[in-house]
């Protein structure tokens, strides 16, 4: 009961002191709190100071990213994707994680962030292998440290931390940065990882694209929190609130709290505001839950209009450089359609690699049954003999 | 290390001693192993498992955890990823479930997922079972979740030997291994030399404990010791009993229990878990396809009730006990000897 009441207050001066607390003390939470309004660089008078390379560099990865969405969404409807789930409106927040990162740092995507797989340097048909079905993760993820895409919500953040947290125990210079929508935000694992992150003092940073919805759930049936920023508060790490459509801003933003990850100040919890202009995935339909009005309040809110309406006001939006922006956009995408339009190499035998090293008697089993089902297939087609292969006891 | 009989050298040691020493061991031989869970550091877990561990090789490497069992097991995943080698300790089988997620999810496919490229090599602890007289939530047989999610070895030693070698084998694994620790035999003993262990059969093997001629009980972990008790009394009835201990239910070693069979003639299968839906199923159906014309008996089972695990002052009455063995093994048809005439 007397934990309750304030040490200090004058109940307290003449009795015996409250035993010192076993747990740490408490660490003021003022410098933690996120700003009331979402921070922003463009249209402010700090935009002018913003170096003219990194505009124009945030501008052709947003022009690029758009049409890179654009074409995702237009193979879907031609069948070369199984499901894409669109960034469009929010390619502010996924080329500003993969610029915010070094070399040698640490990308956890969700599925809706091939995009910032993409501007890490992923070739665009590994990054959508998932979606086109035809195996779950299309690249190595060492090659460019781009764990693979995540589906299950907010599982992928642990592993985040996990990964930053060994580097660090062995003296590594790593970064890892892991996202997240509003949605997951909910899930036990990002409340887990947040505070593994924050006990271990990993330099990890977590970047919620808060988007709106959940598919058709609305932020205010997710969290009565007063922004998800400030949950940051109770974990005892930073949060930041960004205008997740300013990429200035959110690069600003997410390059200071990786570098003071790096500098091993602890982890950052960044929530980014933004929205998604198009479905939840080419498979949703937006009409049920949400009005076209509110929609295009978001669309006057569009990430490359915003550095646009920069970029021309500094001068730097030249006939020459929007042109060769939007061409090298062009290239992206026809790109990806032409190679998208072939059929991946399938091995039907290749089910069963890789589920353990070695392969065990049962899979081997199996795998035989396979090929001898394969091979009846060929037959009737005319072409191989079949091999029987009998799981069951032969007659004595 | 020498394989000279050096007898001054084995003395009595319980399967608890010999976890502790393979941890230890594989601290020692690689830095990558790292021990992560909740109460491992200071305390030396709930069961001393790890005791001395943080002592000897820093809280670094065997860390008291944030107590969240995804978190855990999900931390573990990005650290397997960085190249380490992290041995997990979930407290008690039931507060494994909040992991459950993180394990079916990623740990089981993580190399399937990335074809190779992200192996996880991830032991995972469990203390499991009952029959320590433990309330609610601390008994649970939950070995059928994890075999029944392919790209998790399951493994459980029933013997002090096997404790030592089965886990220093699941810690070297480059996949994931759910390594099940029969509670009730931690304090179980036998001789032992803990600086010349013994060499064990690799995870994937079973082995005959008792060989019999008459029928053979296929079980594992802490069933082992009341079916070899079983096999004793049984002579008494002019049964030979042989016992096979599994050791690994995944992989399964079709190879030993079926040549054991076809031997016999007759299978039962005992475990703590509930029957329906456990692994005497699957082991049931697989010693039938592969070994029918051998049979003289359907093959049956002896496990734990289909009931949530009851109270301590009731298990008893749950739990595989020799009588009810004895009672399964009358029921194998002993008056049929139909394969053998066929045969002629
Ligand atoms: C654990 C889990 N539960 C449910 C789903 C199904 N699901 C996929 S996306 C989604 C909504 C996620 O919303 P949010 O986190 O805001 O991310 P967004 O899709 O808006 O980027 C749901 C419910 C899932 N993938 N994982
Ligand atoms: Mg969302």
């Amino acid at each position: 009961m007397t934990v309750l009441e304030q040490p200090g207050s004058p109940r307290h001066t003449s009795g015996p002191a409250v035993p010192p607390p076993a747990w740490r003390p408490r660490v003021d939470p003022a410098p933690l709190l996120p700003d009331t309004e979402p921070y922003r660089l463009l249209g402010t008078d700090a935009a002018r100071r913003l170096d003219p390379g990194l505009l124009k560099r945030l501008y052709t990865e947003l022009v690029r990213g758009r049409r890179y969405n654009t074409q995702a969404t237009a193979l879907t409807r031609q069948g070369r994707l199984a499901v894409y789930p669109s960034s469009t409106g929010q390619e502010a927040c996924q080329v500003a994680a993969a610029l915010a990162l070094q070399e040698q740092d640490w990308l956890f995507p969700s599925y809706r962030d091939t995009l910032a797989a993409v501007a890490r340097g992923l070739d665009p048909v590994q990054a959508l292998t998932l979606l086109r079905g035809d195996w779950h993760t299309g690249y190595d993820p060492h090659e460019h440290r781009i764990a693979p895409l995540c589906t299950p919500l907010a599982t992928q953040l642990p592993h985040a931390v996990g990964l930053a947290h060994a580097a660090r125990l062995k003296g590594d210079d790593v970064v890892a940065l892991a996202m997240v929508g509003d949605g997951g935000t909910s899930e036990g694992d990002f409340h887990e990882a947040l505070n593994f992150a924050a006990v271990w003092q990993a330099p990890v940073v977590f970047l919620v694209q808060n988007n709106g919805f959940a598919i058709s759930v609305p932020l205010d049936k997710q969290t009565a929190a007063p922004s998800l920023a400030h949950k940051a508060v109770g974990y005892g790490m930073p949060g930041r609130l960004v205008d997740g459509n300013d990429a200035p801003a959110v690069h600003e933003v997410l390059t200071e709290a990786v570098r003071r990850a790096r500098e091993g100040g602890g982890p950052t919890l960044v929530e980014a505001v933004t929205y998604r202009l198009d479905a939840h995935t080419n498979a949703d339909d937006a009409t049920r839950y949400r009005t076209e009005a509110e929609v295009e309040t978001w669309r006057a809110h569009d990430p490359i209009a915003l550095m646009e309406r920069e970029l021309t006001g500094r001068g730097l939006l030249t006939d020459a450089f929007a042109t060769a922006t939007r061409d090298g956009a062009e290239q992206l995408a026809a790109a990806l359609r032409d190679r998208m339009h072939t059929d991946p190499p399938l091995d039907p035998m290749a089910l069963f690699d890789h589920v353990f090293i070695r392969q065990t008697g049962q899979l081997r089993d199996q795998a035989a049954q396979l090929r001898a089902e394969l091979d009846a297939e060929a037959e009737a087609d005319g072409t191989t003999a079949a091999t029987p292969a009998p799981a069951q006891e032969a007659r004595p | 290390m020498t394989t000279t009989a050096q007898p001054t050298a084995r003395k009595p040691a319980t399967m608890a001693q010999a976890l502790t020493r393979a941890l230890r061991d594989a601290m020692a031989e690689d830095p990558t192993v790292h021990v992560m869970g909740e109460d491992v550091g200071t305390l030396g877990g709930v069961f001393r498992v790890t005791d001395g561990l943080a002592a000897e090789f820093g809280a670094d490497r065997c860390s008291d955890t944030p107590l969240a069992e995804a978190g855990i097991l999900g931390t573990a995943v990005g650290m397997a990823m960085y190249g380490l080698r992290p041995v997990v300790e979930m407290q008690f089988d039931a507060f494994a479930y909040p992991a459950f997620e993180q394990l079916a999810s990623h740990v089981a496919r993580m190399r399937n997922r990335t074809r190779g490229a992200v192996p996880m090599p991830l032991t995972i602890r469990i203390p499991y079972g009952g029959g320590i007289g433990g309330v609610e939530h601390h008994s649970d047989s939950s070995e059928a979740y994890y075999l029944a999610t392919p790209g998790l070895q399951v493994v459980t030693p029933a013997t002090v030997e096997d404790a030592y070698g089965l886990l220093r084998a699941a810690i070297a694994s480059d996949d994931p291994v759910v390594f099940l620790e029969p509670k009730r035999l931690y304090w179980s003993r036998a001789d032992w030399s803990p600086d010349a262990p013994a060499p064990v059969a690799p995870i994937g093997r079973a082995e005959v404990r008792r060989p019999g001629s008459s029928a053979t009980l296929l079980t594992y972990g802490p069933s082992l010791p009341v079916c070899l008790e079983a096999a004793e009394a049984a002579r008494a009835e002019g049964w030979d009993l042989e016992v096979v201990d599994l050791r690994s239910l995944v992989p399964f070693d079709d190879d030993t229990v079926c040549a054991s069979v076809r031997r016999t003639g007759r299978a039962v299968v005992v475990h703590e878990a509930n029957g329906f839906g456990g692994p005497g199923g699957e082991i049931a159906a697989r010693v039938t396809e592969r070994c029918f014309h051998h049979l003289e008996a359907p093959v049956l089972r002896v496990t734990g009730f289909d009931i949530p695990y009851p109270p301590p002052m009731l298990e008893r009455h749950h739990l595989p006990g020799v009588d009810r063995i004895l009672d399964t093994v009358a029921r194998l048809q002993w008056e049929s000897r139909w394969t053998e005439g066929r045969g002629a």
